[in-house]
């Protein structure tokens, strides 16, 4: 809040409304503790008249005093000394009044309590305008005034801001209610965004959440997926001019998942869930809006891939029978964070008949092989989302992640002569001076990984297909999700 | 009036940017919008008659009012019919 509130007159201060049968009420007790002689000044949020028979009146349907005060429920009589309010009574309580007036007895008649009614500067329909009003200084966006024949969503296809979808029009309102979402300042500084390489604040990245439909409780997801996108491991720059397909996958682990409803299950890689979408749009919005990261200008891709509106998952971390891919990225179990792939897909593994993991997992290897192309090695990343219904399968035989993945290592070792350039009749593959007469790895070490996720019934895994991988590429990237 | 934050990264002016004039007028279609103002159509037709003469082709329009902007319909036909359009006052 940049201004102060307004100062109140010294003495009694009582705030009401005329809509309010408990003000009523109180009309002639105030009248009482004038006619003591106590300075009494009467606020009124509705009608400047009311009540009639009580001096001085001051008008405050603008609510500027209410609003300042954090004035909640009428009546309210307030006590000021000094300019600073002492003492505060909500509603009518004969006790209470006489003890915040020093008169008594007051309100002969009346019953001993009556509770008040809700402020106006509280009202759902007005608080959100009185917010944007007396808080609008907090934001430091530049304002775009519209004419008053532009309609709110064209002008943002107009200006540029939408990934071909229409977006929330970003009010101060609405700004002011994302930035609930987090502790953070919206000044802070969070990342310096690619292509352009701009500082993005809390605020900016609040401004295109809420274009991206988010809720507030999404924000610091969304916060922590910019800071892991701006990371030189990650390499937006890259990831958005290369030709490939890949754009970022944004996969959610710990408690935040389910706190803000996120999808692990039953179509999470689809449409539907509203955390899932906008989280992943948010991101993509930071990119094109701050960085300057659009199609056809630094984005260079040859297909794209529809994930580049928005890819973002929960893992089923309850139902899987194995550590997190958190967890096994070296955070506590219980902490929530994000971890950012260059991805595309997915891409599906069908298995229905294998009821071992001898026989899954090559499966699992034929269809990993296939990656980019089947006879290119060490370059590229994926990652092997598993189904409930084949991590049973692994489970049910005890196989854990380090299992899996050390089998995955032993398949997926490829005989040069079979991936070098030529063999097979075809051109592409590994040129026969690196490949003749080894074995090569598919992946190197941290370029395959796991996540369990999916719906209980399917017997489907998914493979996310990646970019380059590796420190001239994109590497995983997890980042903790802050308040 | 709606008053939107600027989701950008405010490397560029806020407002909107001019749509890119027309290199030459030889070949193109331009609009004359008669706005329904007296003597418009006067004005509008040396218009034409120097548009035609530097080899470009004049559909005209007319908005039923100028006291009110253009109905959507018309501003969108002009869009698509023509490359750039002339809107007259005149009394």
């Amino acid at each position: 809040m940049v201004d102060a509130p307004p100062r109140l007159p010294e003495g009694l201060v009582a705030v009401v409304k005329r809509d309010c049968p408990t003000c009523g009420l109180v009309v002639p007790v105030l009248g009482e503790i004038a006619a003591r002689g106590q300075a009494l000044t009467v606020y009124t949020q509705d009608d400047p008249s009311f009540p009639a028979t009580i001096a001085p009146r001051v008008d405050d349907h603008e609510l500027v005093v209410s609003w300042h005060h954090r004035i909640e429920t009428v009546p309210t009589l307030l006590k000021v000394e000094d300019g600073r309010e002492v003492a505060r009574t909500e509603g009518w309580s004969r006790a209470d009044w006489e003890q915040l007036t020093g008169v008594s007895p007051l309100g002969a008649g009346l019953p001993a309590h009556r509770p008040g009614c809700g402020s106006r500067s509280v009202d759902p329909d007005l608080a959100d305008a009185l917010r944007a009003r007396f808080e609008g200084d907090r934001l430091k966006a530049r304002r775009i005034e519209l004419g008053a024949i532009e309609d709110e969503i064209e002008t943002a296809y107009d200006r540029g801001w939408t990934d071909g979808l229409p977006v929330v029009p970003p009010t101060a309102a609405r700004v002011l209610r994302m930035l609930d979402g987090t502790r953070r300042a919206p000044g802070e500084v969070v990342a310096v965004v690619p292509p352009d390489l701009v500082p993005v604040t809390v605020e900016k990245v609040a401004i295109n959440a809420v274009m991206a439909g988010c809720k507030p409780e999404y924000l610091p997801v969304v916060l922590a997926a910019v800071e892991a996108a701006c990371t030189d491991a990650f390499n937006m720059h890259g990831l958005l001019c290369t030709t490939y397909f890949s754009g970022p996958v944004v996969v959610v682990n710990g408690p935040i998942a389910a706190q803000i409803g996120m999808n692990s299950g039953v179509n999470c890689m689809g449409q539907g869930n509203r955390a899932n979408a906008t989280i992943g749009r948010a991101l993509q919005l930071v990119v094109r809006n701050i960085g300057g990261g659009v199609p056809g200008g630094i984005d260079r891709a040859a297909f794209g891939a529809p994930g580049k509106y928005t890819f973002c998952f929960a893992e089923d971390e309850a139902g899987s029978p194995w550590e997190s891919l958190s967890v096994e990225r070296g955070f506590a179990p219980g902490a929530s964070t994000v971890t950012l792939f260059s991805g595309h897909g997915p891409s599906a593994i069908v298995d229905q008949i294998s009821r071992t993991p001898e026989s899954l997992v090559r499966t699992f290897a034929a269809k990993l092989r296939a990656v980019s192309h089947p006879k290119l090695v060490m370059a590229m990343s994926a990652v092997l989302v598993v189904s409930p219904e084949h991590a049973r399968v692994f489970a049910a035989a005890g196989w854990n992640k380090a299992r899996l993945r050390k089998e995955l290592d032993a398949l997926l070792l490829l005989d040069g002569d079979e991936i070098t350039r030529g063999a097979g009749g075809i051109d592409e593959g590994v040129p026969a001076e690196l490949a003749r007469g080894r074995r090569l790895p598919k992946f190197l070490g941290p370029d395959l990984a796991i996540v369990h996720a999916g719906g209980t019934a399917g017997m489907f895994s998914a493979i996310i297909e990646g970019w380059v991988s590796g420190p001239r590429g994109s590497q995983l990237t997890t980042q903790e999700v802050r308040p | 009036m709606t008053t939107l934050l600027d989701p950008t990264g405010e490397r560029r002016p806020a407002e909107r940017p001019r749509a890119p004039r027309l290199p030459a007028l030889a070949g193109k279609i331009v609009a004359l919008l008669d706005i329904s103002k007296p003597r418009g159509n006067v004005f509008l037709d040396r218009f034409a008659e120097q548009l035609t003469a530097r080899g470009a082709t004049v559909r005209r329009y007319t908005k039923p009012t100028f006291t009110k902007p253009a109905p959507p319909d018309l501003r969108k036909r002009i869009a698509q019919e023509c490359d750039a359009v002339i809107e007259a006052l005149a009394d």
